[in-house]
């Protein structure tokens, strides 16, 4: 009887361990990958190799279909089927370089959670600080982070000092697709030739 | 013939803020000018890479505590604008904690070099101006402005710049109006080194991020637009403890395709 109260303590604190494995929250995300991003920022890796690191990074921990979609404001819905396909892989690659070229400017980038917001079952906003050094001020980075599959939290935007990145990248796509009337084909030219430096 | 200049000035400024707010459609951007906005955003950038960014890296070489203690004189001063704004908006609270910080960093502080209000408990709070005091009041931004030398701002934010001007900042009064009935101490020049002296502490510490946007960005001046005015619009709702950018409908219709 012993054993078997025994075995279904072990089989219940195991449970209890790999499914918080799982569900991790989203402040636990947001400082699990602050942590790998830092340590990555700040070693010895040559800046292509930071790169590299923090472009996996970014693939999964951000919904860079989400954000694309996003970023195309107004002119989503006129999108055909071939050129949604073109420019989700267009901006796929657009964003994976241009998050990290942004990031490896930064070798001492250490942030630390502050606390988190559930704004519905789809979003939470974790807030948290770049810590500041004598070169550069303190900073607010607030996270909005998709939960709609809470086992696989995503990023959608970062808020700095109240400044959203995926507003900012909005307005600027938006901006090309109305300077050429409309013609989203403007875009890909613009992420092409961005692709292509 | 000033008087004339200053109310048909005036008048269109009024028409420009009247209409646009009427006409406008919330969320977007209202660039009206954007042919010679973008022209003088080139000139500034010019201007930027040739004058202002070495004169930052430079500016970034000096120690630390005389950057700092050069960032606190230049906030203690800010606080001249920031006074009268935060009476403007109501927000007496602010007014006497900027006053008592005014006061003490300029006596204890040496001239605001540095900072021993926030050991009284009279915490930094953020800056005020004319524009945001507009803004308060519910007056529509307008269109967006590039001007030379000065960069981004709107028709709004230009006219606060005008009240400013116009005696409404203390400091501009003090040394360049020559008000001396107040303060004889201080010449015209100490005002434009003032504002020169801001513009590169305020480069010197986002150098890298400026490079970096510089440097990943498609549409730089759109990229650059965007911030300005989602900055503007942060300071003018007081939303620094909450994420106004979280409240964006856009993610939602997202949610329904």
């Amino acid at each position: 009887m012993k054993i078997l109260k025994n075995v279904f303590i072990s089989i219940l604190i195991l449970f209890f361990l790999t499914n918080n494995s799982w569900s991790k929250s989203p402040s636990e995300f947001i400082s699990t990958l602050s942590i790998e991003a830092s340590n990555i920022l700040s070693s010895k890796l040559s800046d292509d190799e930071k790169i590299v690191r923090l472009k996996e990074i970014g693939e999964q921990s951000v919904d860079i279909k989400g954000v694309g979609l996003y970023t195309l404001g107004k002119y989503r819905k006129a999108l055909t089927d071939s050129q949604k396909k073109q420019y989700e892989e267009l901006f796929k690659d657009y964003f994976l370089k241009s998050f990290s070229g942004r990031l490896v400017a930064y070798t001492d980038a250490k942030i630390a959670v502050l606390s988190e917001e559930i704004k519905n079952e789809k979003y939470t906003i974790v807030y948290s600080k770049l810590i500041g050094t004598s070169e550069r001020p303190e900073v607010k980075i607030d996270w909005r982070v998709y939960t709609k599959d809470p086992e696989n939290p995503l990023i959608r935007d970062l808020v700095i000092e109240g400044l959203s990145l995926a507003r900012t990248q909005k307005e600027e796509f938006n901006s090309i697709i109305a300077n050429n009337g409309g013609n989203v084909e403007a875009l890909f030219d613009s992420l092409n030739k961005f692709l292509e430096n | 013939m000033n008087r004339i200049i200053t109310t048909l000035f005036t008048i269109f400024i009024i028409q420009l803020l009247v209409v646009n707010k009427t006409l406008s459609n919330e969320g977007e951007v209202k660039d009206c000018f954007e042919k010679l906005n973008r022209a003088t955003f080139a000139l500034n950038m010019g201007l930027d890479k040739v004058i202002f960014k070495p004169i930052s890296k430079g500016y970034r070489k000096l120690p630390s505590p005389i950057r700092t203690g050069t960032g606190n004189a230049l906030n203690n001063l800010s606080n001249l604008i920031t006074i009268p704004n935060n009476i403007l908006q109501g927000d007496f609270g602010s007014a006497v904690n900027n006053s008592a910080r005014l006061l003490i960093n300029t006596t204890l502080g040496i001239a605001g070099i540095f900072d021993p209000a926030n050991s009284f408990g009279f915490e930094k709070r953020g800056k005020e101006d004319f524009g945001q005091t507009l803004g308060v009041m519910g007056v529509g931004e307008g269109c967006y402005l590039v001007l030379p030398v000065l960069g981004p701002t709107t028709i709004r934010d230009t006219v606060g710049s005008f009240v400013a001007m116009n005696g409404g900042d203390v400091w501009h009064n003090i040394t360049v109006r020559d008000d001396e009935e107040y303060v004889k101490e201080f010449k015209e020049s100490d005002y434009w080194a003032s504002r020169v002296t801001s513009g590169v502490d305020f480069r010197a510490k986002n150098l890298e991020a400026f490079d970096a946007m510089e440097k990943n960005s498609v549409d730089l001046y759109a990229t650059v637009r965007s911030l300005y005015l989602q900055d503007r619009k942060k300071k003018i709702n007081n939303s620094s403890e909450k994420t106004e950018a979280m409240e964006d409908g856009d993610w939602d219709t997202l949610e329904n395709q």
